[in-house]
């Protein structure tokens, strides 16, 4: 889902790097939103809500909502939104408030 | 450790930029701070070419509009800015913290203080409006325009003011489709040159509409809308599907006034500026001394007068320090005017009775 | 609902006749047309022509005035207005039955001289093909895209598809 040519804009993306998401390696491009890398690969169930156990996915995109809380590295409620992406992050779906280490 | 400069700015959009700008020219040391990777605030992500006159860069695309107003003070010795830095309080004795990288927390302690935070999107209740897909308008903007990514194949636009209709207009650019603009109202609330500019693409505007459903288990697939009434009530039996895999909510903004209420400056609840704001002055100052406020954190506006509260706010605070700006009065009197002039039209008629409600004086006083 | 500039971006027929020149002057050469109704703090348009043409405003929510004798048809307008509001009209350009309508244009892939698009009216309906006469660009990255289409659609085409 990436856009390749825009008529007003040139993206200066970082350089490609691997990534784990549960069981998958994935792509994205270094220094972006984490949230951004898994929407480019259709991922947009990013956590389930913790009392009803609704999919949520992000909704700001800004730091603000805390609707895209993650578990990153084993660290939880990373806003990934907002969380730069590194080469071998480790990127799990957090169960309910994710544990703190 | 304590940073002590002279004027803190929190926010890097185009009101704190603004500030920066005429306070380091002064000659204040200035700190300023945003949550953000890079600097600009929402400008970062209009691509495109902004109203007002030459003096708010009219004509000039949003993008570009960051690194004119850095341009100045980038390489001053009285100017540093922190990115990725959260301000998370401000303590009675003056002392703002802040939360670097996640990592490190701050503390400043400045002579003035220019809360320059912008503001939050709005979101309204409907069936499902929490599935992944619904998106706030700036979210949208975010990915697609500073990321590059699509939020999706074809969108579901609810709102039709001008961040609405912007924002369509740019999905179309990023090879996006849009099912259509939905408002509630019997009138688009943005430029009808906006309104026009998606029309001629194929974007149907559907007043008085409203959303019912986002239809969907896992994520958007599909939205269901309806006509409404004079009293905004939904019609039974004007229910439609629309086919959409994103839904992109632009209904409003509202100020982020958090450190204004820590710092027990004295807020008005102003429905016309988008919700709770500080009371202030024709130098932007609020009622306590030392802090001041511009932009979006002070009233719901446009980047055009963010940048012009922004300039008067730096420049008052550089006064307040004894600076002695060049042709302080005069260059007072000038942004002042400009503003007046933004405002004075039919579009700028909220913008005046809001802030009717909260201004310390008549403009003539001053 | 009647459909209207308020209500859907689309304007009334006697919005759009207000914005031409007398039928002397279309016939005399290009110029220019200017689709903007509602009084927004904007001027970008007076300093962006060379000739003249759009009238210095006292109130910078005031809506443009063009002297239109002065238009060139060169077009820069079109390029610099943040509204997308602007177009040039030429009934003197090609045959008989044929006139040029100057469009400002931001997408990709940018049209080439000499392709044939798809010409829409106001409502994104394709109306008629359109040959690309030329297309301008500078650095306001607008595009200006000439086109040559049959004369009796000059008031209706005012974008091509993306």
């Amino acid at each position: 889902m990436r856009i390749e040519k825009h008529p007003i804009l040139d993206f200066k993306r970082g350089k490609k790097v691997e990534f784990q998401f549960e069981d998958r390696t994935l792509t994205g491009f270094e220094g972006e939103p984490i949230a951004a890398a898994l929407h480019d690969h259709g991922i947009m169930v990013l956590k389930n809500s913790l009392r009803h156990d609704r999919p949520r996915g992000f909704f700001c995109a800004i730091g603000h909502c805390s609707s895209c809380l993650m578990e990153v590295d084993g660290c939880p409620n990373v806003r990934v939104c907002v969380e730069p992406l590194k080469a071998g992050m480790v990127v799990r779906r957090q169960q309910g408030k994710g544990v703190l280490r | 450790m304590i940073h002590e400069p002279e004027v803190l700015i929190i926010g890097g959009g185009p009101a704190g930029l603004s500030a920066a700008r005429q306070a380091v020219k002064a000659g204040c040391k200035t700190t300023l701070i945003d949550d953000a990777f890079d600097l600009g605030g929402q400008l970062v992500k209009q691509t495109h070419k902004f109203f007002g006159s030459e003096m708010e860069y009219a004509g000039v695309r949003g993008i570009k509009i960051p690194e004119i107003l850095l341009d100045e003070i980038k390489d001053d010795s009285n100017f540093e800015y922190l990115l990725r830095t959260s301000a998370t309080g401000y303590y009675e004795d003056g002392v703002v913290t802040a939360l670097y990288e996640n990592n490190e927390m701050l503390k400043f302690k400045p002579k003035k203080l220019i809360i320059a935070t912008g503001a939050s999107e709005n979101t309204i209740p409907f069936v499902n409006n929490d599935l992944p897909g619904v998106y706030g308008a700036g979210a949208v903007q975010t990915l697609m325009n500073v990321y590059g990514v699509k939020p999706g194949e074809m969108g579901l636009m609810i709102g039709a003011g001008n961040i609405g209709l912007i924002v369509s207009y740019q999905l179309k650019q990023a090879g996006v489709d849009v099912a259509a603009v939905v408002e509630a109202a019997p009138k688009v609330g943005g430029y009808w040159v906006h309104a026009s500019k998606i029309a001629r693409l194929g974007i149907p505007i559907k007043t008085r509409t409203t959303i019912l459903e986002a239809i969907g288990k896992e994520k958007v697939e599909g939205s269901r809308i309806a006509s409404v009434d004079e009293n905004w009530q939904p019609i039974p039996g004007t229910e439609q599907t629309i086919n959409c895999d994103f839904i992109c909510l632009a209904v409003g903004l509202y100020p982020l006034s958090d450190i204004f209420h820590l710092a027990k400056c004295e807020m008005k609840y102003v429905p016309e500026l988008g919700g709770e704001v500080p009371v202030r002055d024709w130098e932007m100052k609020t009622t306590i001394e030392d802090i001041y406020v511009a932009g979006d954190a002070g009233g719901i506006e446009e980047a055009s007068s963010a940048m012009i509260e922004g300039a008067l706010a730096g420049l008052s605070a550089a006064n307040a320090l004894g600076k002695e700006p060049e042709d302080y009065n005069n260059v007072k009197c000038q942004l002042i005017n400009e503003l007046s002039e933004l405002r004075c039209g039919p579009v700028g008629d909220h913008i005046r009775c809001g802030l009717a409600q909260c201004s310390m004086e008549d403009e003539n006083e001053s | 609902m009647n459909p209207n500039i308020e209500n859907s971006g689309i304007p009334s027929k006697e919005q759009i006749e207000r914005t031409l020149p007398s039928k002397e002057r279309r016939e005399k050469g290009p110029y220019v047309v200017i689709e903007c109704w509602q009084k927004i703090p904007c001027n970008p348009c007076v300093k962006a022509c060379p000739f003249g043409v759009i009238q210095p405003m006292e109130d910078i929510n005031d809506l443009p005035v063009t002297d239109i004798d002065k238009c060139t048809g060169c077009g820069l307008c079109i390029s610099l207005c943040p509204g997308l509001a602007i177009f040039v009209i030429d009934e003197t350009y090609g045959e008989e039955d044929q006139a040029l309508v100057m469009i400002p244009h931001e997408f990709v892939p940018i049209p080439k001289k000499g392709d044939l698009v798809q010409a829409l009216d106001r409502q994104g309906n394709y109306i008629c093909d359109a040959q690309v006469v030329r297309t301008t660009q500078n650095k306001s990255n607008t595009t200006v895209v000439h086109l040559l289409i049959p004369r009796e659609f000059i008031l209706d085409v005012r974008a091509i598809k993306p």
